[in-house]
């Protein structure tokens, strides 16, 4: 078991496991992103109070997931980084900051585009919509430090720490509904208990919300390859790669 | 089964057409670009890569 | 040897000290929050009601702010002459002398605020029932403010035009603690109980207490190689 987490250590090791499953990871997440579109944009129900603009729902759900999510995998690749000193977890650190910040402002312009026509407003200063708003501005902050240190590992180790402080946050937002009255949408997901939608509904979602997973593992890889590429341009295996024989 | 009674009641959305496709619509472009960008990188890294190294054993033959 | 309290205290003197002989450094921020928190009737409405309504917010951002912008004075004189490299090199546990640095910095900045605040709750017309949950509250929320500020500030000591980015990283952190400091005193001035929310805001700030110093000390070393 060892083996293999010391194995991890290496950028070549992984390159080329990673690239021997991501035909595959982008097949399934193509797949389920499509299905999950058409089915919802088409086939779910439209909401009885929200009519069609309910739809954006299989969007907006799944970006903030993964949003929330994407900066527990920052962190946590950070830590890891730090602790073991493992240069490829840096480099999934970095790669998951833009990422995440992408799926934020994914999940806050799609928020504000589904408030429009069901509440009359673009925007709101609810908890919710705030933190998520917070969320991107922690994003925002680990890009900017990572960018203004000279050296990679100092860089590291600065936004491992800032992630890591930041993740304090989290949780935070996560239960902010409960906490504060709000006008956001109540979560409909709960982990025990029955979901309160519809389940012709629900269904689409689960499969965007898996769709978005695997999207973002798909990405993830993708810049951690193109990073390990960038660092390691003067081994021989990357310059077999640039000419194969 | 379908929603829509055709094509252009689908595209309109019962009026909330432009708020749904706007924000689909800018939703999957982003994301087609988070994973497009990192591939064309790649590319262009290693065709710099390969440029370089015959640039030096174009220098190293004469 | 030097024992830990005498490292502790020593370095809370010494900071004490420096702040003492650079009174501006001491004054800025606190006229700062003063001013700030003059523009607001100028600048929005003098009506007793509207200021009243916004009174429990402004004085908060205002500390924030302020507490932001003395942040400055925590790490960044010590690097330019070097001492913060002795501080860092020193065999006491770094924890100790960073927490130590962080309580003078509160004492400088986040107290004057705290002991000021009814003054402005006073000027914003702010209600009765608001003066105590807001002073409770900036106590606690400007400890935290300065316990994190630490971290940030350590991470950008050493880079160049540190405090705008400091400020961005900062920021977000604050945001909870801002909500909450903010609620007490609004749940206090609309007649409901705000112990809940005090106690959340108490708990913030001991948790903050017990990480902040490690993940300064962290930080510093970090930073300083910046």
């Amino acid at each position: 078991m060892w083996q293999w987490f010391h194995k991890l250590g290496s950028p070549r090791w992984f390159y080329h496991i990673s690239g021997k499953f991501l035909p595959w990871l982008a097949l399934v997440s193509v797949v389920l992103i499509v299905t999950g579109v058409v089915w919802g944009l088409a086939f779910a129900p439209q909401d009885a109070r929200q009519g069609n603009s309910f739809r954006i729902i299989y969007i907006h759900v799944p970006a903030s997931f993964l949003a929330l999510a994407g900066y527990y995998v920052m962190a946590a690749a950070g830590a890891v980084g730090m602790i073991w000193k493992m240069k490829l977890a840096d480099m999934v650190m970095v790669a998951a900051a833009p990422l995440g910040a992408a799926l934020t402002f994914i999940a806050l312009f799609t928020g504000a585009v589904w408030g429009k026509p069901t509440w009359g407003t673009y925007w709101i200063w609810d908890a919710r919509i705030t933190s998520m708003l917070v969320l991107l501005f922690l994003y925002i902050g680990i890009i900017a430090l990572s960018r203004s240190f000279s050296t990679r590992e100092t860089s590291a180790r600065a936004c491992a720490i800032l992630a890591l402080v930041g993740t304090v946050n989290i949780p935070i937002i996560y239960k902010s509904v409960d906490w504060w009255y709000t006008l956001h949408q109540p979560a409909t997901i709960k982990m025990t208990g029955a979901p309160s939608m519809h389940p012709d509904m629900f269904k689409p979602l689960l499969v965007m919300i898996l769709g978005f997973y695997c999207f973002y593992a798909l990405v993830l890889l993708l810049n951690t390859r193109t990073e390990i590429l960038l660092r390691e341009s003067r081994t021989t295996w990357v310059k077999e790669l640039a000419e194969p024989k | 089964m379908f929603q829509f009674e055709n094509f252009d009641a689908f595209i309109a959305m019962g009026g909330h057409g432009p708020y749904v496709w706007a924000a689909y619509g800018l939703s999957l472009t982003i994301m087609a670009w988070l994973a497009l960008a990192p591939l064309r990188r790649q590319r262009a890294l290693l065709a710099e890569l390969r440029q370089r190294l015959q640039a030096q054993r174009q220098r190293g033959q004469s | 040897m030097t024992t830990l309290s005498g490292a502790f205290f020593g370095v809370i003197h010494r900071d004490l000290c420096i702040a003492m002989r650079h009174r501006g450094d001491l004054l800025n921020p606190l006229f700062f929050f003063l001013i700030v928190v003059t523009l607001v009737p100028l600048g929005i409405s003098p009506e007793p009601a509207r200021l009243a309504a916004m009174a429990p917010g402004m004085i908060w951002i205002s500390a924030l702010l302020a507490t932001l912008l003395a942040l400055d004075n925590l790490f960044q004189a010590d690097f330019a002459d070097g001492s913060l490299a002795h501080l860092v090199l020193s065999p006491q546990p770094l924890w100790l002398l960073v927490l130590a640095k962080i309580i003078a910095h509160w004492l400088v900045t986040g107290l004057p605020v705290v002991l000021f605040s009814p003054l402005l709750g006073l000027m914003l017309s702010l209600p009765d029932a608001g003066f105590l949950p807001l002073i409770l509250g900036l106590t606690l929320g400007t400890a935290v403010f300065s316990l994190l500020g630490a971290v940030g500030a350590a991470l950008t000591v050493a880079l160049h035009k540190g405090s705008v980015l400091l400020s961005l990283l900062v920021m977000p952190l604050y945001v909870p603690v801002l909500i909450f400091g903010t609620s007490a005193v609004q749940r206090a001035v609309d007649g409901m109980s705000y112990g809940g929310v005090m106690a959340m805001l108490a708990a913030a700030t001991a948790f903050t207490l017990l990480i902040a110093p490690f993940a300064a000390a962290g930080a510093l070393k970090v930073g300083i190689n910046g």
